[in-house]
């Protein structure tokens, strides 16, 4: 049942309290979204879930196919957007490990389809909580990525990125990310647009082609290799071309509601900062108040938020911390055996021109405040002082401490730390 | 080779892992063989299950062209892989499997 409020809003009528998961299902029924296949996984349950009560209430037009695994849901949204509509599914975790294998069929075959990845650590040890290593593990696949900072973000996005995958410079699926349980299970006010802005904004469908009844083609058959390389430069191009589609796409949804997100970064306090904190996810909002407060102590950081991870916004990340002094990177994943692929990403756009100091913290939903964050900032800031230009691909944040874990010389070994409560001998 | 190839370009110059069903679009398969299904004309029945089990769709039933006029199949050795399936399912043993290389030498030493 949709609270009073809630349907004020799907009527246009400013803002109301939603859950992330909750904001994710509204932009889909407003998206004219006709086919979800699902399976319901922690922490993303909740979008199925409302979406599903969406359609029994009437208020959303659209097929819900139930399937025994994320393999087959991914699979099935496929089959519904090669069909030739506007589909979406959503996962988390396991559930994305479990359906890698379509991320590859459906970008490579050029089908724009729409999902939300509800970021969550991937077991074992079993654990339910944020962490990026699910979201992480899809930026060689060719699909877009995006990851919200907050509720609302989370919408507008799920929005967005039906029109930019639906272009024709583009044709590649889209992920929007959003933080478990940070966003997924939490209330923040949430203005939803009327079903007019969201059919002015976002087109009717298109895509390369669809499969139709009586005339017979082949998909996804082994090609001479020369084809596929061919094939795979152009999926290369289309995904770097998308920048420039998100730029024109996020202007007009800013013309239209008032939220513009014509840049793939989110700045904060940057254009006047000696040093940056880069980052992604609904903890870099917890990075501007850290930055708030280091800027009282005296310290002139700012904060450069990925809003999109593929295409990655090189130029403009470059743009803005090429002439820093100190880059502060943080990754909520690892590439266990090198270091924060966030890290080793915005290290490259920046040629390590400013000090760089990759921290990973928040691993398995660790909880990180702002103020560990301006912890963070100020160590590195340290590193920085004492010893000029630094660069260290990976100082482990853990429980208040530094673990400086860096590949490097063998025979570094792991650092006494306290034991928890539950651990045992 | 690639001329064979139907793939699916749309206007905006993308290129599409879809094709249009065309012969040949992975080369001459059949030299992919190191069997070779022979066909003993006089013992076949015309029974179709050769035909109907071709998993490459490489065999074509000709009406009539037996010895005893009954139907008999012709395999395409263009396409044909050599799995030895039509001679493994045909019931009266009227396909033999043979080497390849030997057979490619006797028709060379038949040819002069």
């Amino acid at each position: 049942m949709a609270s009073a409020a809630e349907a004020r809003a799907a009527a246009g009528g400013g803002a109301v309290p939603l859950r992330g998961n909750e904001a994710v299902a509204y932009a889909v029924k407003l998206a004219r979204v006709q086919v979800v296949a699902a399976y319901p996984i922690t922490p993303q349950t909740i979008i199925v879930e409302k979406i599903d009560e969406l359609i029994a209430s009437g208020e959303m037009d659209a097929d819900m196919i139930h399937v025994e695994s994320e393999h087959s849901a991914l699979a099935a949204t496929y089959g519904a957007a090669v069909g030739g509509v506007r589909a979406f599914t959503a996962t988390a975790s396991h559930g994305l490990a479990y359906m890698y294998e379509m991320l590859w069929w459906t970008a490579a075959s050029r089908v724009p389809v729409v999902m939300a990845v509800v970021t969550r650590a991937i077991g074992p040890p079993w654990n339910i909580h944020v962490e990026h290593a699910d979201i992480m593990s899809t930026r060689d696949t060719g699909w877009l990525v995006s990851i919200a900072e907050n509720n609302q973000e989370a919408l507008d996005l799920t929005i967005m990125m039906f029109r930019v995958t639906e272009d024709p410079r583009v044709y590649l699926p889209g992920i929007v990310g959003l933080d478990g349980f940070i966003l997924s299970h939490t209330v923040e006010p949430v203005e939803i647009p009327s079903q007019e802005i969201v059919d002015e904004f976002l087109p009717p469908r298109r895509q390369p082609y669809t499969i139709e009844p009586g005339k017979p083609i082949a998909m996804g058959n082994i090609m001479p290799d020369e084809v596929f390389e061919k094939h795979r430069m152009d999926m290369h191009s289309s995904n770097r071309a998308a920048r420039r589609v998100i730029e024109e796409a996020g202007r007009e949804y800013g013309r239209l509601t008032g939220r513009d997100y014509s840049s793939l970064i989110d700045c904060y306090r940057c254009s006047d900062a000696d040093h940056l904190i880069v980052g992604t996810g609904s903890w870099i909002g917890d990075a501007k108040i850290a930055v708030d407060m280091l800027r009282e102590k005296g310290l002139r950081f700012g904060v450069a938020r990925l809003r999109w991870l593929r295409p990655f916004p090189w130029d403009e990340l470059r743009e803005i911390g090429l002439s820093k002094k100190l880059v502060v990177v943080l990754d909520r994943s690892l590439s266990l055996g090198h270091a924060g692929p966030l890290f080793l990403e915005v290290s490259s756009a920046l040629e390590a021109k400013p000090s760089m100091v990759g921290v990973a913290a928040g691993i398995g939903g660790v909880d990180v405040s702002y103020s560990d964050i301006a912890r963070i900032a100020e160590e590195a800031h340290r590193l920085h002082e004492e010893q000029g230009h630094v660069y260290v691909p990976l100082l482990w944040y853990h429980l208040g401490e530094f673990y400086p874990m860096s590949p490097g010389p063998l025979g570094h070994r792991l650092p006494q730390m306290p034991r928890t409560p539950l651990e045992e001998r | 080779m690639e001329g064979r190839v139907r793939v699916v370009v749309d206007p905006a110059g993308h290129l599409f892992p879809v094709s249009v069903a065309a012969p040949g679009s992975m080369g001459r398969t059949g030299f992919w063989r190191t069997q070779r299904p022979v066909v003993d004309e006089a013992r076949c029945t015309g029974c179709y299950l050769c035909w109907l089990y071709c998993p490459e769709d490489v065999i074509e039933m000709v009406e009539g062209a037996g010895p005893r006029g009954q139907d008999v199949p012709r395999i395409d050795y263009e396409y044909c892989k050599g799995c030895g399936v039509c001679a493994t399912v045909c019931p009266v043993n009227a396909i033999q499997m043979v080497d390849e290389e030997q057979f490619i030498l006797r028709s060379l030493v038949r040819e002069g």
